[in-house]
Parts: structure tokens; sequence; C-alpha cells
């Protein structure tokens, strides 16, 4: 009964989205308090809606009702309840009744803290998000309903897929989502934006806040994505340049372009054009990922469920989307007035440069994540494009953004003195080179190019915190003053700060595990050791032992030598679907870890394969400052969703 | 600087590192892509030596033998058969009669050694491009995969 009761929740949300839509766009201009009111109550009332819908599935899950089709495919009475929870999104339905939730979650907080918009600017943006939902919550009840019946009821389910039942599937998903719908909102701001034809630096300033929120969830999305591959898949690998993860780091690299070049529209008025051109790219990709990872037409390691058939019709979502966009665009951009001036050398020529690079990035891994697929489609050739390609271009045109990343923000606006800023960072330079120096000489294993890596890393980090010293006048006061200058600091310097700093630890900890780490394969028999890395690690044995719901089968190692503990990498076997996962055996030294994975067994005892990953943490503790850094900005109050009243009133007055 | 040279400026370097970028993007691309082949193209075509490519198809029945750290077995489309080697673990679902997708390299011995191996999450997996290839020959029906194997009985797995 429930799963009806969502369902129809589901075709009532759906109604209300089109009667928002319709009410939004077609009524936006000078709307009346009651289209005005109409537009909000359905925004908010589709959220519960959806939010009921969602629950009435969860409540499917958790209580194993089979008589659901989705629940029979996906779950099983043996799972332990948190992945009942997460077999919801382990799905295709319910992973888009997932996306359309967080889509309509969205729509209603612009509906709810969007009070101090003007009536017009948020009808219209209202009336957008109207449509961008009743699009997605069309495709989920016409193409992939999730709550079709199953008559007669099974009583046991297939289980949910095993490399999905792990605490990851509970925190990847969710983040991902709501960084890539969470664009929605800046594309409906540029939507309203170029179909009212008022685009100003408050635009900029309404936007940023909610591009920073899906930002930082995006990151850490990615993030946790990128940790959840390493540990699980048992490869000990944190990213492949799978078609997948450049879904999913394409909107990221647009996303944070247009993080900067907000800032430019808002402070200056200036990239006016580019920046709503980014906003819309930004969903684009979003929903192009969407497309590629729910289509399967690309042959990827981490899609699941996918259909081809629906593939159709979301590609059509996408591209009438899309399209209409760029025609709009095309419109109206030529009516848009160049903003402020700047010299070249100023903090807007740096945020030019790094959107620069962010896009021309963002289109290399375009061109080597699509062009397989055009090649395809126009000639039946199938090549591939892998990891050379993308480490070749990708790191090429990072480095010069993280050459010129420490200047940035030691740049005046409009015009600023490049020699001043780079005697500034002159310490910076020889911290950075005297730490490379350091870590190279100990870690030396042969010439390669790693040295350059860490010294771009070590420019990085070292340049947030000159950054700041620069900002507290470090060592030119006293010490009480400069901590009072610090604190009198607005929270964007400090969170500017801090995400450049991740971006360089980040940097530092690829390097490191990318040039210095070690592996070994071998054979290991109980009571064998070997050695790697100073460590010595020794087989105690293997045992079995029950699961919830499978039979795992324990390898255990002790570890000796540069640190101690022990190490269990297990075999699950799988009660219903009779499949099996491995699971690594981690240890944790510092940001260092030995990674243990047990696999086939031989005639001689067990094929182990180990790593030792120097400073691997730093991977993703670099995107977890990069959300801290996001969450301070987003505290700033110069930047809450109330604007101030004197802008506000500015943008009462029409634009011409 | 007026004005105009300004201008002329910034549009020069945002030009000159765009062109830069095509010209990186190209090069990167003619030197690391590599073909995608199924076994009876690979039969039928000769591959530059030494050169990577990626071979899919599916793990022949009756294939997988294991020895310690080394695994052969043989990639299959039906047409053709092209023997395999590998050193390592192999992906949890890997197993004969499933798709497999592996890059790697012919040996002068005409045998293909994978360097990595990629299986999906999924557990009804075949590349897509082997579906294709099948259908085109009609031999293709749903559900082709069958039920899966249990760990024990996996001799890609277990000797």
């Amino acid at each position: 009964m429930t799963i009806e009761l969502g369902h129809f929740a589901l075709i009532l949300a759906f109604a209300m989205a089109v009667a928002q839509a319709g009410g939004g766009l077609l009524l936006w201009r000078r709307p009346s308090a009651g289209v005005e009111a109409m537009v909000r109550q359905t925004a908010l009332l589709q959220f519960l809606l959806v939010a009921g819908a969602f629950a009435s599935l969860a409540a499917a899950f958790l209580t194993s009702d089979f008589s659901v089709a989705l629940v029979f495919e996906h779950s099983h009475t043996l799972q332990p309840a948190l992945y009942k929870l997460t077999s919801v999104w382990g799905n295709h339905e319910g992973s888009m009744l997932l996306w359309v939730m967080i889509l309509v979650a969205f729509a209603a907080s612009v509906a709810q803290f969007g009070g101090r918009l003007p009536g017009e600017l948020r009808t219209l943006v209202l009336g957008v998000q109207g449509l961008l939902v009743a699009a997605f919550i069309g495709f989920t009840l016409f193409t992939s309903n999730p709550f079709a019946r199953l008559d007669p009821a099974p009583l046991e389910g297939r289980d949910l897929n095993p490399i999905l039942q792990d605490i990851g599937l509970a925190i990847h998903p969710p983040l991902l989502y709501i960084g890539y719908v969470g664009f929605s909102v800046c594309f409906a701001f540029a939507i309203a934006a170029l179909i009212s034809g008022r685009i100003d630096a408050a635009w900029a300033r309404w936007v940023r806040p909610w591009t920073l929120a899906a930002w930082l969830f995006l990151t850490l999305g990615i993030a946790m994505g990128s940790y959840w591959a390493y540990y699980e898949l048992g490869w000990g690998g944190f990213w492949f340049w799978d078609p997948v993860e450049n879904a999913s780091f394409m909107p990221w690299l647009a996303g944070t372009a247009l993080l900067h070049s907000a800032l430019v529209m808002e402070k200056r008025n200036a990239l006016k054009i580019w920046t709503i051109l980014l906003a819309i790219l930004t969903f684009s990709l979003s929903l192009l990922g969407t497309f590629l990872v729910r289509s399967g037409i690309l042959t990827s390691v981490h899609s699941f469920a996918s259909d081809p058939a629906r593939g159709l019709v979301i590609l059509a979502i996408l591209g009438s989307f899309i399209g209409g966009a760029f025609v709009l665009f095309a419109l109206r951009a030529p009516t848009l007035r160049a903003g402020g001036l700047f010299a070249p050398v100023s903090r807007e020529g740096a945020l030019i440069l790094n959107n620069l690079f962010l896009a021309t990035a963002c289109a290399a891994v375009l061109t080597g994540t699509l062009y397989p697929l055009v090649l395809d489609a126009l000639t039946g050739a199938r090549i591939s494009v892998g990891p050379p390609y993308f480490n070749l271009t990708f790191g090429v045109l990072m480095t010069p953004l993280l050459i010129v990343m420490p200047f940035g923000p030691l740049l005046a606006w409009k015009r600023a003195d490049l020699l001043a800023a780079g005697q500034r960072l002159l310490v910076a330079v020889v911290v950075a080179v005297v730490l490379t120096t350091i870590a190279s000489a100990l870690l030396w294993d042969g010439f390669s190019l790693a040295p350059l890596g860490l010294l771009l890393g070590f420019w990085v980090t070292i340049g947030a915190i000159a950054d700041l010293a620069e900002r507290g006048k470090l060592f030119q006061v006293s010490t009480g003053e400069s901590i009072r200058r610090l604190a009198g600091l607005p929270r964007s310097a400090f969170s500017s700060a801090l995400a450049h700093f991740g971006v360089g630890v980040s940097v530092i900890g690829i390097v490191m595990v990318s040039a210095y780490e070690s592996e070994l394969i071998t054979t290991m028999a109980a009571g064998e050791s070997v050695e790697l890395s100073g460590f010595t690690l020794t087989l105690l044995g293997d045992e079995t032992l029950p699961g919830p719901n499978y039979t795992a089968e324990r390898v255990t190692l002790t570890v000796g030598g540069a640190g101690a503990g022990t190490l269990a990498s297990e075999r699950r076997i799988f009660i219903a679907s009779g499949l099996e996962t491995t699971e690594a055996g981690i240890a944790t030294y510092g940001f260092s870890q030995l990674y243990v994975s047990v696999g086939d067994r031989s005639a001689e005892g067990h094929v182990v394969r180990i790593w030792f990953k120097p400073f691997v943490l730093l991977i993703w503790l670099g995107p977890v400052l990069m959300a801290m850094a996001g969450l301070i900005s987003l505290t700033d109050r110069r930047l809450r969703l109330g604007v101030p009243s004197r802008t506000a009133q500015q943008i009462e007055k029409p634009a011409e | 600087m007026t004005r105009k040279q300004r201008r002329l400026l910034v549009i020069g370097g945002i030009g000159a590192v765009l062109l830069g970028a095509v010209v990186l993007i190209a090069i990167a691309f003619q030197q690391t892509f590599s073909f995608f082949l199924t076994p009876s193209e690979l039969v039928a075509h000769a591959v530059e030596d030494g050169r990577a490519f990626r071979l899919g198809g599916l793990v022949k029945a009756g294939s997988c033998a294991r020895d310690g750290e080394a695994l052969r077995f043989t990639i299959t489309d039906g047409q053709a058969d092209v023997a395999a080697t590998y050193s390592g673990l192999v992906p949890d679902l890997f197993r004969e009669g499933q798709g497999v997708v592996a890059d790697g390299r012919l040996m002068p011995d005409r045998t293909f050694a994978a360097a990595a191996i990629m299986a999906k999450h999924d557990e009804t997996y075949i590349p897509k491009e082997i579906v294709d290839e099948l259908k085109a020959r009609g031999e293709w029906y749903e559900g082709q995969q069958g039920a899966p194997l249990p760990a024990a009985d996996n001799p890609c797995r277990a000797p």
C-alpha cells in the first residue's frame, strides 16, 4: 500500500512540476502575488511529495517487501539494515529517484531561502527548475519506474551486487549527486538571466553560494568515490581515467572555473558572458555524466545497471536542455556589454588564466572521453584512449596553472605589480626548493620527473601559507599585531588559501604515490615472510568466518620492521549470488599505507599482492581541505543568501 | 599601453594557449591511443610490434590454467581464439565464459601478454564491443551470461 502511495506522490509531484514550469516561465514578467506564491509552494510541496515517495521505497527495502520488483532484484533478507537502505540507490531506478529528490530539494531551497531575490527572478528561476524536475520525474516515471509490483511476490530477493555492499555506497553517490545536481541551480539562474536579460554583479552574488555548495559536495563525492574504488576494487589504484570518473571530473573542472569567474563578475562586473556560459556548461557536463553513466554506451569499470534504451531518452532530455540553453545564449550574448577594464597583470588576469587552463583541461578530458564514441559512430573504428593520454595532456595543462596559483591572491584588482608579488613569494620559492631537495634526496631511486612534481606541490602549499603570512604581515610587525590583522581578514581570504593549500597537498600525494610506491606479487604459505620498503610481512594463516550474508576467507598477516601491526585481507563469498569480492587489508602509518590484496589460491599457498603507498592519504586529504574551505566561504556573511538590501535595491532598477 | 593593445595582448595570449592545447591534445592522442580489437580482428590484421592495444572478448570455457602468480587463458569471440597470459590477481568477477577487456601487447610467439585486466562491477558484463559483434553475426541472445559460477569451482582463481 505505501508503495502505491509513493508512486502516487511521485505522479502528483510530476503534475506540480509541470504547473510550476508553466506558471514560472509564462507569467514571470511582473508576477502577481498569486503566481509567486503558487510557484513557491509547488516547489516546496514537490519536495515533500518526492521525499515521501523516496521514504516509501526505502521502507519497502528495509522491510524486504519482495512484492516490489526493484526490492526483489536488488535486496536480500540477510543484508544488514544499512545495506538494505543503501540498496535503494544501488540500482538504476532508485538512483534516478535519489537524483530527482536532490533536484527537487534544491528547487525547494531556492523557494525557501530565496526570499531576498527579486520576485521576477525567483519566479523565473523556479520556472526553469520546474522544467528540469518535470523532465526527470517524467523520465523516472515513464522509463524507470521504481514502484512496479511483482505478483506473486517471491520469498527471497536476488541480493545487491556484492561490490556495492559497502559503507562507500552510503556516502559516495549521495555526495556526488548533491554536487552534480546542485549545479542545476546555477543553470536555472543562468537561463533566467538570459531570458530576463538582467545580467550583473548581483547575479554573480546570488549564484556563488549555490555554486560553492554544489562544488564542495562534488569535491567530496569524487574524493570519496576515489577512496572507495581504492580500497574496494583491490587494485590499489586511486584514479583510472575511466569514462565514469571523467564524467564526474569534468563538471568539477568546469565548476571550479565557474567559482573563480563568478568572483570576477561579482567584484568587477566583467567576464559576464563567459560566466553565464560556464554555468550552462557545468550543468550540461553534469547531465552528460548522468547520460554516460546511465546509458552504458561506454565501456567502463564502474557503471552498473545500465540500459541503452533509456539512454536515448536521457540523450533527448540532454539535447533539448543543452541545445535550448545554447540557442538562448547565442541570441542574448551579443547584447551583453563588457564590464570593468583591467590590465593583463591583475587579479582579473590571473583568474582568466585559471579559467583558461581549467577549461582547456576539461576540453582535453572531454575529447579523450568522447572521441572513441564519435569515431565508432562515424567510422566504426574502435579505439580506446587510456591513462597515458590523460596523464600527458592533463599534466601539461595543469602545470602552468599550479605555477601561477600562488601569485593570484597576491595580485591587486585592475592593475597589479608582478615583480612585487614575486618578491613577496621569494621566501616561498626558497622553502619549496629546500623541501623538494630534502624529500627527493631521501626518496631517491633513480632519475625521474618526480622532483619537479613535488616542487609544484610544495610551491602551491607554501605559496598558500605565504599568502596568509603576507596578509597578516607576519615577521614584519609584532606577533600580536599579526594575529589581530589575520583575525580581521574576511573568511574568503582564509578559504581561498585553504583551498589552494588542499590542491598542493593532493599534488604532493599523487606525485609521491605515482613515483615512489613499491609493489610485490608473490605466493605465500603460512609462516612465510616477505620484505617490502623496510616492512616485513608474515602470513599467519587463513580462517573461514561467517558474515551476515556471506562467508569470509580471511588471511591475516603481521607487519614488522618499519612499522608494527596486523593486516587482514578477505575474500567474501556471497550466499545469495555466489559472487565473491576481495577486501583489501590496509595498515596506515602516518599518511602512508601498506595495502595487501590476497587473491587466488595456488598449490603453494596464497597469491598475495602487496603495495607500500607513501603519503597516499594526502591525495584525499587535499579534497577534504578544499571542501572545508568551501564551507568556510559559505559561512562568510558577505555571501549569505539574504544579500545586503543596498544591492537588492540597485537590482530593482531595470538594467538596460 | 593603449586599450586596444591591451585587448590584443589578452586575446593573443588566450589564442596562443588554446592553439598550444590543441596541438598538445592532437600529439598526445596520436602517441597514446590504442586500438580496441576482438580476437578475429587481431587474427585478420597485423598489429605493429610492441604497440599496446586493448583486447576484448570472452574467457573461453576450459581455458584457465593457473600456476602460482601466472595465469594462462584464452580470449575468444566465437570466431577466433587468442592465447593470453597474465601475472597477478584477476578481478573478482573474472571467470570462464565471462566478458573480459585486457590491455596488453602481443609477444613474439603471438600470445597476448595482458598488463591489466578490467572487469565491471556488474555481474552480467560482456564488453559492449563483443555484444555488437555477436549481434552483427546474429549469435546474440539476451541472458547470454548465465548464472554466476560458485567461487570454488572457478579454475581461473584456484588450481
